[in-house]
């Protein structure tokens, strides 16, 4: 490695190598799996939703407030995840680590917010058992959450394993992957608060 | 790997290409730019259900068009589908997409409607 003061950096690390261009591929092939299974998810809770069994129903547990703060964060935990790739491709590794660090403290008071949001439900008497309401609210929304608790751990899985490899030609595409992760994220929430809470509040 | 000469478990060294530092200064004002369309588009969305100034009939549709507009935003800018050579992975997660949207209106059919 000589010539390595010389050298630049590739312009697309994540895909310099073949496994990184073939981790891009399967992802995006997994992503697809997930639309699916977000999307059986959702057609069950709107098949449900009406369905209160003498519990409470949206309109008497949801509050825009709450949601919006949540919204808010994981958008802008969706963008400290942007300028994490952006100092990875400017070779800047630190700036790297500390904007997924970012994101994984964003994406944790995300996940607080819910685990909160949760308690206060089945407080006011929403158990999952307690409707078919509840259990359509409980998996499609817990199954969002449980994506976030999994990709705060493998952020931070990533963090520790390569926190002082420096930038390498291996760790590239998984952090990439891992973001675009982190973005699927984001992209389900928004259906979430349009669909579940949005419409359970305006009818 | 070979071509490159780089041992892909080597720390990477040295600046970017002057072209890749001009499109990643261009990508990054587009992101910052989305970025700031989404949170509008989200504000909206939650003004038009928390007010009683627009009918319920209209602000469903409504928040559900918002809604894909920031999703499509999300995916082609964050998340670089509009790169070139990314066609097989618009073909995945679009394929996606069209298998959801049945599953999605006969779930809602079948529970919500005929309750069998």
């Amino acid at each position: 490695m000589a010539d390595q003061h010389v050298q630049t950096l590739p312009p697309n690390l994540e895909k310099a190598t073949l496994e990184g261009k073939n981790k891009y591929l399967g992802f995006w092939l997994f992503l697809g799996g997930e639309t699916i299974l977000f999307a059986s998810l959702f057609g069950t809770y709107l098949g449900l939703r009406g369905s209160l069994n003498g519990g409470p129903g949206p309109s008497d547990l949801f509050h825009l407030p709450l949601v919006f703060i949540m919204t808010m964060i994981l958008l802008t935990s969706s963008l400290t995840s942007v300028f994490a790739i952006i100092s990875m491709k400017k070779g800047n590794y630190k700036g790297l680590l500390t904007w997924m660090t970012v994101t994984v403290l964003l994406g944790a008071a995300f996940l607080g917010f819910e685990i909160y949001e949760f308690v206060e439900y089945v407080e006011h008497d929403l158990g999952f058992t307690t409707s078919a309401f509840g259990s359509a609210f409980y998996t499609l929304v817990g199954t969002h959450g449980a994506h976030v608790a999994f990709g705060i751990a493998w952020i931070t899985t990533l963090i520790i394993r390569y926190r002082k490899s420096g930038l390498t030609l291996t760790n590239a595409p998984k952090f990439y992957v891992a973001v675009l992760y982190w973005h699927f994220i984001d992209v389900v929430w928004v259906f979430i608060f349009s669909v579940v809470y949005l419409m359970g509040i305006g009818g | 790997m070979a071509q490159h000469g780089i041992d892909p478990t080597a720390p990477l060294t040295g600046e970017p290409t002057k072209k890749t530092k001009r499109k990643l200064a261009k990508e990054l004002r587009t992101q910052l730019i989305s970025f700031t369309f989404m949170i509008f588009l989200t504000t909206i969305a939650f003004i038009s259900i928390a007010s009683d100034a627009i009918p319920t009939g209209f602000a469903i549709p409504f928040i559900l068009l918002l809604a894909c507009i920031q999703v499509v935003l999300q995916l082609y800018v964050f998340m670089h589908l509009n790169e070139r050579g990314n066609g097989w992975q618009n073909a995945m997660i679009w394929t996606g997409v069209l298998i959801a949207i049945p599953t999605v209106a006969s779930l809602m059919l079948l529970l919500g409607i005929v309750k069998f």
